[in-house]
C-alpha cells in the first residue's frame, strides 16, 4: 500500500492580536507535525479543543498555506502550490465538516448542493448529473424525491449525509473529515458512522478523521495520532494505541473519557490545571505544567517524536521506561 | 437494530418557499397598506396619461388659480391647467426618476460593496473611503453640486441621484458580504473547488439579497424626495412637463391665494416617500428569519 | 411525599405556541421525583425536551419557550407552579440552583466575577459587601479554583471553559442549595476538563449532601455519576430505573437502541447497530407511541394508541405497549420477551 498522503515538519503559525508596543506574539497552532497516510485506511487526530486538529485539517485542504513544511498528496507536493494550481487537486480530496447545518448553502436546493463538484469538474449533461445525483442520495439512505428541498427541512443528521453525498459525487480518493458527528445526536451518530465505514468498503476511500472522541476514534480508525498544543505527542496503530498509550497525556485522556457502563469502575487520572495559552508555548514539553510525570529534564528539554516500538511513536523523555 | 440503511424522509414539511414570505408579508397590515398604495402609484405612472380627466398641459385661462370644486378635483395651477390630471401624469415622471436612480445606484453599489467585503485589502480600503468621503456631505446638497456641475434635466437628476445613493449600498453589501463570508458553507463551496467567482455570486450573493431589498425601498422614498427637490430648485424637469416638485415650486409663489397648489403635490410626495418606508419597514419584518 | 424526598414532579404539561391559533406540548405527563443527596440523570437526545422541563421546575419560561399548562411541582412542601413570583425568586439561586451548558454565555460579560459573585450573595443573605467577598473566594476555592483572588477579578472572556464552568458551580452554590440543577453541564468542554468537573460535582454531593439533577445526553457520564435515571424521548419520560439495571436490563427499545449504538471504549466491533429515521420534528409528531415509526418491534397497537408509563417492577418504569401485559412478542433468538 503506498501512502496516499504524507505530512512532513508542518509549521503554521497566526499573528495573534496587534500590540501596540513590543513583539507581535503568535498563536502556534501547529508546530513540526509529521504523518502518513497510506490509502484505504483511516488515519485519525485526536485532541482537545486548541490542539490544533482543525487547522491541519485546513492545512491538507489547502484552505490556508503553511509557514513551512511539505504536504504530499498523491505524489506531488501541494503546499507550495498557489490555489489555480491546486484546484484540479480538490477533486480527490473532498471535505466533511463538522457543522452539518451551516455547512450546506441555506439557498440552495439539495440537487444544487450535491452537484455542484459534477458542474466544477466534469462536463455531464444536465441528465447524467440528475442521474448521478439520484445514485448519491440513494448511497447515503435519502430519496431523489428530496431533491428538491431546502437544507433547513432536514435533520442534522440527513444534512450531514446530503454532505457526504456531496463530498462523493466526484469520487474522490481522499475525505477530510472534520469531527464529522461530532455536533450529531448520539443515536444519530451511529447512523453517520456505519454510513462512512460502508463507503470506505465501497468506494476505497481514504479517511482523514478528525474527532475528539476517543471512542469514535476507536471504533474506525486504522491509525491514530494524538496532538496536544499544535504538536503530536504520540502515534500509533489503533490497537497499539488503546492498549498500550504510551504517553502521559494519552494515558490522561483514555482515563477520562466516561464509559457508559456503570459496572466498570476507573481509576482515574486527573490532570491538574486547564490547557496553557498556545501563545506563549512553555519550554521543554508542552504537556510540562499538567504531566504527572513531569520532572526537571521536562521542563528545560523538548521531547522529540521518537519510534519507541514498531510503528509506534512517542514524544516524551520518560516513554520507554 | 437495523444495520442496513434506510430511506429517511425529511423533518419538515415540504414549505413553498414563496408562500412562507407572502403569508408572513400579509401578516402586516401596514406593510400591505403601503403596498397597495405603491401599486396604485405604479398604475397612475403607466396609465396616467389615460385616466387624467384633463390633458395636463391644456391651459383654461377663465379658470386660473380655481379652487378645488367637482369639475376640478384638486384644482387648477397658474394657468388654469388641472392639478389632478398634472398629478397623475407627473407622477411617471417622479416614480420613474427615482426608481431609475435607485436602481443604478443599487447596481453599482452592491458590485463595489460585495467586491470590498469579499477582497478586502486595497478595494476595500478605495470603496470604503470613497463611501466616506460621499457620506460626509448631506445628500441634497451633493445632488445639487452634481447637477450645478454637469447642468440641469431629467437624466441629470438620476445620475445624481444615483450617486449618493451608491455608498449607502456600497456599506450594507460590504458587511452583509463579510458576515456571510465566513460561514461554514462558504468554506465549503471553496473547499469543492469553486472559484472566486462563483463563491461570490452563487454563494455569497443570494444571502445578502435581504438586506439589499429592504435598502431599496428605504431609499426610493429619499429618492423621490430628492428629486422633488432638485425638480424644486429648478434642477429638474423642462419647465412646463408635469413633475411634483416643480408643481410645489411653482405654487409656493401662490400660497395666500392658492394654497391646494402646494397641499396637493406635497400631500402627495409625502404619502409616496411614507408609503415606501412603511414597505421597507415590512420587508425587513418579513425576511428577518428570527421573526415569525 | 417520602422523609427523603426533595422534589417530586407530577404530570407536568408545558405547551408553546407554534402560530398564533396553535400550541403544542413540548413536554407532557412528565412525573419523576429526586431524594435528598441523589444524583438523578436526565437523559435524552436533542428535541426531547429535558432543557424546557428543568426551565419549567423553575420557573425560567418566557412567553416564547412555552407555557406551563398541567401539573405541579413539589419541593419542600409546596407546590413551585403555585407560588408567586416574588416567593420564586427566593428560591431561585438560595435552595435551586441552576447551572447551564455554555458558561462563557451564562455569565455577564461585563462585570467582574467577583461582582457577580457578591451579587447572588446578596441576594439571598445578609451580609454585608465585605463578608460577601469573603464568601465569595471562599466558594471559589471550595470549587477548586487554585488562585480565587486574581480569577475574581477576571471578566469572563478571560477565562477558560473549565473555570468559567467552575465559576458558574460557585455562584450556585454560594448559597448552599438543596438541589443542583446542571443542564448539560460538560458538552461545551474538553473531555479532560469534564473528568474534572464530574469530579467536582460529586465531591459537592459528597459533602453537601446537595442533591444534583444532571441532564444530559450522554450516557457514559449518567453511568459514572447519576444513581438513578430518567430516559426522555420526543417530550416524553419512557423509561424510569437505577442506573445499573438501566444499562444492563433497559426495558424500552430506544433505550436499548441509544445503549448499542454508543461506541465503547475497550469494545471492538465491526460495525455499530443503530436506530433508523430521525427524531421527529415537534410539529409533525406521529400518533400513537411517539417512537414506533423507529422501533423494531411496532405493532399495530403503537402507531393507535400512546401507551401510559407504568411500572414494570419495583425499581423500573416503561412506556411501551410490549411492557403491558396484554402484548407479548418474540424477539430475534426465539425468546418471548415480556
Amino acid at each position: 500500500m503506498t501512502d496516499l498522503l504524507t505530512i512532513n515538519n508542518l509549521v503554521k503559525h497566526f499573528p495573534a492580536e496587534k500590540k501596540l508596543f513590543g513583539k507581535q506574539d503568535y498563536v502556534h497552532a501547529v508546530n513540526n507535525v509529521s504523518l502518513e497516510v497510506r490509502e484505504g485506511e483511516t488515519f485519525s487526530v485526536v485532541g482537545e479543543s486548541g490542539c490544533g486538529k482543525s487547522t491541519v485539517s485546513r492545512l491538507i485542504n489547502h484552505l490556508i498555506q503553511p509557514d513551512s513544511g511539505e504536504i504530499w498528496f498523491d505524489g506531488t507536493e501541494t503546499a507550495h502550490l498557489n490555489e489555480n494550481e491546486f484546484r484540479p487537486f480538490r477533486q480527490h480530496m473532498q471535505m466533511i465538516f463538522q457543522d452539518p447545518n451551516s455547512s450546506l448553502d441555506p439557498n440552495m436546493r439539495i440537487f444544487d448542493l450535491i452537484s455542484e463538484p459534477l458542474l466544477i469538474f466534469t462536463e455531464m449533461s444536465d441528465r447524467e448529473r440528475r442521474e448521478r445525483v439520484r445514485e448519491l442520495l440513494e448511497v447515503v439512505g435519502l430519496s431523489y424525491n428530496h431533491a428538491e428541498r431546502y437544507p433547513h427541512e432536514f435533520s442534522g443528521g440527513q444534512r450531514q449525509r446530503i454532505g457526504i453525498a456531496r463530498a462523493l459525487s466526484v469520487n474522490p480518493k481522499l475525505i477530510i473529515a472534520d469531527e464529522p458527528i461530532s455536533s450529531l445526536d448520539v443515536s444519530i451518530q451511529a447512523q453517520i458512522l456505519n454510513l462512512l465505514q460502508k463507503l470506505q468498503k465501497q468506494f476505497n476511500l481514504t479517511y482523514f478523521f478528525i474527532s475528539h472522541d476517543l471512542s469514535v476514534v476507536q471504533l474506525i480508525s486504522d491509525h491514530v495520532a494524538v496532538m496536544y498544543l499544535g504538536f503530536i505527542v504520540e502515534k500509533a496503530p489503533k490497537k497499539e494505541l488503546y492498549q498500550h498509550p504510551l504517553h502521559p497525556y494519552t494515558q490522561a485522556l483514555l482515563s477520562a473519557v466516561p464509559i457508559p457502563d456503570p459496572k466498570i469502575k476507573k481509576q482515574r487520572i486527573l490532570l491538574a490545571g486547564d490547557l496553557p495559552s498556545n501563545i506563549h508555548l512553555p519550554a521543554g514539553c508542552p504537556f510540562n505544567s499538567r504531566c504527572f510525570r513531569c520532572q526537571d529534564r521536562c521542563r528545560e528539554e523538548k521531547p522529540e517524536l521518537r519510534e519507541i516500538e514498531k510503528d509506534h511513536f512517542v514524544a516524551c523523555h520518560f516513554a520507554d521506561l | 437494530m437495523q444495520t442496513s440503511t434506510f430511506i429517511d424522509q425529511p423533518i419538515k414539511k415540504a414549505e413553498n418557499r414563496t408562500k412562507y414570505y407572502f403569508r408572513k408579508f400579509f401578516q402586516r397590515k401596514t406593510a400591505v397598506i403601503a403596498a397597495v398604495i405603491i401599486l396604485i402609484f405604479l398604475f397612475f405612472a403607466i396609465f396616467g396619461p389615460q385616466i387624467a380627466p384633463f390633458d395636463p398641459s391644456l391651459p383654461d385661462y377663465d379658470n386660473l388659480y380655481g379652487a378645488p370644486d367637482a369639475v376640478h378635483w384638486f384644482g387648477t395651477d397658474e394657468f388654469g391647467r388641472d392639478v389632478l390630471s398634472r398629478l397623475l401624469v407627473g407622477t411617471r415622471n417622479s416614480l420613474g426618476v427615482s426608481l431609475a436612480s435607485v436602481l443604478i445606484g443599487a447596481a453599482i453599489g452592491t458590485f463595489l460593496g460585495v467586491l470590498a467585503g469579499y477582497y478586502g485589502g486595497i478595494i476595500d480600503s478605495v470603496v470604503m473611503r470613497g463611501s466616506d468621503i460621499l457620506f460626509a456631505m448631506p445628500d441634497i446638497l451633493l445632488a445639487i453640486a452634481i447637477v450645478a456641475i454637469i447642468g440641469p434635466g431629467i437624466i441629470n437628476v438620476v445620475i445624481a441621484v444615483a450617486v449618493f445613493t451608491i455608498p449607502s449600498f456600497a456599506r450594507i453589501m460590504r458587511s452583509a458580504t463579510l458576515s456571510v463570508k465566513s460561514s461554514l458553507y462558504v468554506e465549503a463551496a471553496r473547499s469543492i473547488g469553486c472559484k472566486n467567482s462563483r463563491i461570490l455570486w452563487v454563494h455569497i450573493f443570494p444571502s445578502t439579497i435581504q438586506s439589499m431589498i429592504v435598502n431599496f425601498t428605504m431609499r426610493i422614498g429619499t429618492a423621490i424626495l430628492a428629486a422633488a427637490s432638485l425638480s424644486f430648485l429648478g434642477y429638474g424637469a423642462k419647465v412646463d412637463e408635469p413633475d411634483w416638485g416643480a408643481m410645489l415650486s411653482s405654487g409656493r409663489n401662490y400660497l395666500d391665494i392658492a394654497p391646494h397648489l402646494v397641499y396637493f403635490p406635497g400631500l402627495l410626495i409625502f404619502i409616496a416617500v411614507l408609503a415606501f418606508n412603511l414597505l421597507g419597514d415590512g420587508l425587513r419584518d418579513t425576511l428577518d428569519p428570527k421573526l415569525k | 411525599m417520602s422523609e427523603n424526598n426533595l422534589l417530586k414532579v407530577e404530570n407536568l404539561r408545558t405547551e408553546f405556541k407554534i402560530s398564533r391559533k396553535k400550541s403544542v406540548a413540548a413536554v407532557s405527563d412528565i412525573t419523576f421525583e429526586i431524594n435528598k443527596g441523589e444524583i438523578v440523570g436526565l437523559v435524552g437526545e436533542s428535541g426531547c425536551g429535558k432543557s424546557v422541563t428543568s426551565l419549567s421546575i423553575i420557573r425560567l419560561l418566557n412567553d416564547t419557550s412555552g407555557e406551563i399548562t398541567h401539573g405541579s411541582v413539589w419541593f419542600k412542601g409546596s407546590n413551585l407552579l403555585k407560588l408567586s413570583d416574588e416567593e420564586m425568586r427566593q428560591i431561585r439561586g438560595k435552595e435551586i440552583a441552576m447551572i447551564f451548558q455554555e458558561p462563557m454565555t451564562s455569565l455577564n460579560p461585563v462585570l467582574r466575577i467577583d461582582n457577580q459573585l457578591i451579587e447572588a450573595i446578596q441576594l439571598h443573605t445578609e451580609y454585608t459587601k465585605q463578608e460577601a467577598r469573603e464568601h465569595a473566594l471562599e466558594t471559589l476555592r471550595s470549587v477548586g479554583i487554585p488562585d480565587p483572588e486574581r480569577v475574581s477579578r477576571c471578566y469572563p472572556h478571560q477565562l477558560s471553559g473549565g473555570m468559567s464552568q467552575r465559576v458558574m458551580i460557585a455562584m450556585a452554590m454560594s448559597c448552599y442549595p438543596d438541589l443542583l440543577i446542571a443542564d448539560e453541564p460538560t458538552t461545551a468542554l474538553d473531555v479532560t476538563i469534564q473528568a474534572q468537573i464530574l469530579d467536582l460535582m460529586q465531591g459537592i454531593r459528597n459533602t453537601r449532601g446537595t442533591s444534583i439533577l444532571l441532564i444530559t445526553h450522554d450516557l457514559g457520564i449518567v453511568a459514572e455519576t447519576c444513581s438513578r435515571v430518567y430516559v426522555m424521548y420526543a417530550g416524553r419520560i419512557i423509561e424510569e430505573a437505577p442506573v445499573d439495571i438501566l444499562f444492563s436490563d433497559p426495558s424500552h427499545p430506544y433505550t436499548q437502541g441509544l445503549i448499542a449504538s454508543i461506541p465503547k471504549l475497550g469494545l471492538e466491533a465491526e460495525s455499530l447497530p443503530f436506530i433508523p429515521g430521525s427524531v421527529p420534528d415537534i410539529t409533525m409528531m406521529p400518533g400513537g407511541c411517539r417512537f414506533h415509526p423507529r422501533c423494531r418491534y411496532a405493532m399495530e397497537i403503537c402507531s393507535q394508541k400512546e401507551p401510559e408509563l407504568i411500572s414494570i417492577n419495583e425499581s423500573q418504569k416503561c412506556r411501551c405497549w410490549l411492557k403491558t401485559s396484554e402484548y407479548s412478542i418474540k424477539t430475534e433468538n426465539g425468546e418471548s420477551r415480556k
